[in-house]
């Protein structure tokens, strides 16, 4: 690949998604970008990139080029303790702190499939009695329309739902539609999918009391991760807290937050109290 | 160290199952069919096994009644691993005390995730 090629893709990844491609990821471009290519026709990258310039490809070539280099990989309660703290300290602290209007908005700032948000769809459904007479926006977006409508028709391979779902919850939540397994309608009416890309501010969202932001950073660079922190911040009553993944951090990257001491993971506004503690 | 039991009547399915939860942390017996695992836990209590379902002589799910029978049986904690995907075989395997279930084909993570979730593993 010619290095002004490799920098036009790095510069319109990075505009689009925010995603930010080394010099030694040119074959993970090439090896994604190949099908990408077929699938409109075209030989190979030669023909993409003058086209992808040009614009005559047109926004939906844009986007193909986009999502095909964004890693959508998820699984259901992924690392298993964040959502251990959720059913143990946040949720309870939470509710605490909303007694009086019961009513609690989390959201899923990068939902890939829908894996995270109904892992806490699903603690919620196990935790129904405490939750009675309560209600819980779940809002899940993600960058990719693929792969949110992937999320809303909440079907899954043999091989997704193995990764973190222990079987008496897939026994329970879900049913069999030919290979494929399928999250029951309840649960997908507790989560409202759609695409939102984390470059805009927030703001049309909403407020959210708790946000989960994991495993998206990690792809973005410095000012990116800043601007997306401090758009969450905006967004958060001063209360409020967010998750982020297991290699993420706030920490040199802006100070609106602050690790909450002893939730690995959980961050709190820094000028506010967290409605969650470690008790 | 933890012990594996790892019943089986393919080798093959066996030796890749061996390593992978030898890496585990976990000594590994391998048996070829239930019968053969039944004998075995009754010399000694593995922690965990994993669990193939159709075998000659005594097939999973036999096995596993009979492993519950055994005094100290029920602190096993057995995971099955077959062919048989579909909900009615994971509820027979469920019903009669299974503790996870996985579905064939499948990889060193699942087993290490589903290890995990029954605190087999640290
Ligand atoms: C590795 S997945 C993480 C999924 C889930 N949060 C988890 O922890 O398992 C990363 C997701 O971030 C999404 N993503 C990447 N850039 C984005 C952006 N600018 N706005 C919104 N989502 C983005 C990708 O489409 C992908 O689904």
């Amino acid at each position: 690949m010619r290095v002004e090629d490799f920098e036009y893709l790095a510069k319109l990844l990075k505009d689009r998604s925010g995603l930010i491609v080394g010099k030694d990821k040119v074959y993970l471009l090439e090896t994604r970008l190949m099908p990408v290519a077929r699938r409109h026709g075209l030989k190979g990258l030669d023909e993409l990139i003058p086209k992808l310039r040009s614009g005559s490809g047109g926004e939906k070539l844009m986007v193909d080029v986009t999502e095909a280099m964004t890693t959508n990989e998820s699984l259901f309660f992924r690392d298993t303790r964040p959502f251990d703290l959720f059913r143990d300290h946040v949720l309870p602290g939470m509710m605490q702190a909303r007694g009086g209007q019961r009513k609690i908005r989390i959201w899923s700032a990068a939902c890939s499939s829908g894996q995270e948000p109904y892992s806490l769809a699903i603690l919620l459904k196990e935790n129904q009695a405490k939750v009675s007479g309560w209600r819980f926006d779940i809002v899940a977006t993600d960058l990719s329309k693929e792969i949110v409508d992937k999320g809303k028709a909440g079907l899954y391979t043999q091989f997704e739902v193995q990764r973190g779902l222990p079987i008496q919850l897939l026994v329970k939540y879900f049913r069999q539609t030919g290979d494929k397994w399928q999250i029951d309608a309840g649960l997908r009416s507790m989560v409202q999918f759609g695409e939102f890309n984390l470059l805009t501010h927030p703001r049309s969202l909403g407020q959210f009391d708790i946000v989960f932001c994991r495993n998206v950073l990690i792809y973005f660079d410095q000012p990116t991760k800043k601007k997306v922190l401090e758009g969450i911040a905006d967004i958060m009553p001063k209360d409020g807290v967010l998750y982020l993944g297991g290699a993420e951090t706030v920490l040199g990257v802006t100070d609106r937050f602050k690790p909450i001491p002893g939730l690995r993971g959980i961050y709190q506004r820094s000028d506010g109290e967290p409605a969650v503690k470690m008790a | 160290m933890k012990t594996c039991l790892v019943v089986d009547d393919s080798r093959v399915i066996r030796t890749v199952a061996r390593k992978i939860i030898e890496e585990l942390g976990f000594e590994v017996i391998e048996a070829e069919d239930g019968k053969v695992a039944l004998e075995k836990s009754e010399e000694r209590l593995p922690d965990g096994v994993l669990l193939d379902w159709n075998m000659p002589n005594m097939d999973g799910l036999e096995y596993l009644r009979a492993l519950r029978q055994l005094p100290g049986g029920d602190k096993v904690s057995v995971v099955f691993c077959t062919t048989e995907n579909d909900m009615r075989h994971i509820q027979e395997a469920l019903a009669a005390g299974a503790d996870e279930y996985i579905m064939k084909p499948f990889d060193a993570e699942i087993v290490k995730t589903k290890f995990e979730m029954l605190g087999l593993t640290a």
